[in-house]
């Protein structure tokens, strides 16, 4: 924090980024799909609000762009399909099926955020951005805490939410090393995450109206004992 | 010299006077939120008064550890808020006797006594709630560590008084990530310590589904008023540990201050408490008791988020 040239926008980031963090944790841990779901929609939020930081800090207009493509896909325009596609599904309040038990996956993600503070320091040398050191660590982290909750989820909705995750873990570390990047790369990716809600969603719906569950982990056998 | 060793004391004296009345005010406002009317924000005082004046009950299967259980916890908090900041922002005359980690083993040993009690009359329920106890205590136990280690680290030091300036000077400080989430970790080891809703229900009369409370079933007369009196002062000084240290070290006495700042720092450090208690009251009223096995996700969930807080510190961003 010491290095960079606007102290408060960086703890204001720093800040920001811990929940984001935070959030992805509760996408790990929480039991319930609608919870989850909220808390991936405050992720998005929370990746927003640093892209307007870095936006302001850098003053780079290209990032308040990230910044609004974000809410309106991630924090709008998801849920609604969501509850379009399978409403049933995601809004009832019921338990997760899940491979691992939540301690045991809580102290997993410890140990990969752990990891991924020792994956982004060489990196953190060869990146100069000045907000690159509290941004990068922490997506690094996102996506590892993304591809846990796929991990250890038994349900497709759940798993395609760690996706998500993941997704916003790759934009908060990429927002700070390339703060320019062009926004039809944005937009590209803002019209593709829809897409792959809409035919996960789907095909989630197809699923259930098969098999009366949404639990994909037990599709692995082909019959039924 | 002379007047820090008074104010030390005073600060004892403001824990032991205001300790119950914390809790009267807790349970008045947790009916009140449930539309009844609840009891008089004075009624743990009226209570500790009569209990102190009922004749006392000892089993004589009970050793002397029974009979020694109350002043011990009656004892580790009053010991406690020598260490502790309660009512000045600069070190008082004891302070330097023990730091944080010491008054958590005192706190410990103050538990540790109430737990071999339980178990001592070999009442049914006793060692039950004795051994759940335990549990969630060694669950709690890393997060306490952990939450220490990272504030002293920041601060260069595990006295209580010196690491409290430093969280909140300059003030952009207070909106560190790792601070944030020590807040957070810290919050939910008050409630789990004290055995708040989320873990335990504090006036539920279910024998089966007590935890923290069941340790005192056999105690009767000036021992129950004791241990009763020693539970509102741990989760007093627990609260003034985490006002005073970690949120919000304002309000406190300066060192210019004199006697008066000293005794102008009662009422608003007790107004600090009230706020918390909203807060706390706010979130027992909200949430449901958890099923004892899934308090491992509870503490988990408070030890991942002190784990990280330690991180974002260690990797000083």
């Amino acid at each position: 924090m010491s290095g960079s040239p606007f102290p408060v926008i960086a703890s204001l980031d720093a800040l920001a980024g811990a929940l984001f963090l935070l959030a992805a944790l509760g996408v790990v841990a929480t039991r319930q799909v609608l919870a989850s779901l909220r808390l991936f929609i405050l992720q998005s939020l929370l990746l927003a609000f640093s892209a307007v930081l870095l936006g302001i800090g850098l003053g780079s207009i290209h990032l308040l762009a990230v910044a609004v493509i974000t809410i309106a896909t991630k924090a709008m325009l998801i849920p609604w399909l969501l509850r379009r596609t399978l409403s049933a599904e995601v809004y009832r309040t019921r338990e997760i099926e899940r491979a691992l038990n939540i301690p045991s996956s809580l102290l997993l993600s410890a140990i990969l955020i752990m990891l991924a503070y020792v994956i982004a320091n060489p990196l953190l040398a060869a990146v100069s951005a000045p907000f690159a050191a509290i941004n990068l660590p922490l997506g690094i982290a996102v996506i590892f805490l993304g591809a846990i909750t796929i991990a250890v989820r038994r349900e497709a909705v759940p798993q395609m939410l760690g996706l998500l995750v993941v997704e916003n873990g790759v934009f908060f570390a990429g927002i700070a090393i390339v703060p320019d990047l062009p926004v039809i790369a944005e937009l590209a990716a803002a019209v593709d995450v829809p897409v792959i809600v809409l035919v996960i969603g789907l095909l989630t719906r197809q699923i259930y109206r098969r098999l009366g569950t949404t639990s994909v982990g037990r599709l692995a056998a082909l019959r039924e004992h | 010299m002379l007047e820090r060793i008074l104010y030390n004391l005073l600060q004892v004296a403001v824990v032991l006077a205001f300790a119950p009345l914390v809790e009267g005010v807790i349970n008045r406002l947790k009916e009140m939120l449930q539309s009844k009317h609840g009891p008089s924000i004075f009624q743990p005082y009226r209570d500790i008064w009569k209990l102190l004046h009922k004749d006392e009950i000892v089993s004589e299967q009970s050793s002397w550890i029974f009979r020694a259980a109350p002043y011990v916890a009656f004892a580790a908090p009053v010991f406690v808020a020598l260490l502790i900041p309660v009512l000045t922002s600069y070190p008082l005359f004891f302070a330097f006797m023990g730091d944080m980690l010491g008054g958590g083993f005192v706190l410990a040993f103050g538990g540790f006594f109430a737990t071999l009690a339980a178990v001592d009359t070999a009442n049914p329920y006793g060692p039950m709630g004795a051994s759940r106890t335990r549990m969630v205590g060694f669950l709690a136990e890393p997060v306490f560590i952990i939450v220490f280690l990272t504030v002293s680290f920041v601060a260069g030091s595990t006295i209580p008084y010196i690491v409290q300036t430093r969280w909140v000077t300059p003030i952009a400080n207070f909106f560190e990530p790792s601070h944030v989430l020590l807040m957070m970790a810290f919050l939910m080891l008050i409630l789990a310590e004290d055995g708040r809703i989320p873990v335990d229900s504090p006036s539920g009369q279910f024998e089966l589904a007590m935890i923290d409370r069941s340790k005192g079933l056999e105690y009767s007369g000036r021992g129950a008023a004791l241990m009763k009196w020693a539970g509102a002062m741990k989760f007093f000084v627990l609260i003034c540990i985490f006002l005073n240290v970690l949120v919000t070290p304002w309000g406190l006495a300066p060192d210019t201050a004199g006697p008066i700042g000293v005794l102008l720092a009662i009422p608003l450090v007790l107004l600090k408490i009230f706020g918390f208690v909203l807060v706390l009251v706010y979130i027992e009223s909200s949430l449901a008791k958890l099923r004892l096995f899934r308090i491992t996700e509870f503490l988990g969930a408070a030890f991942v988020t002190a784990v990280v807080a330690m991180i974002t510190r260690l990797a000083e961003i």
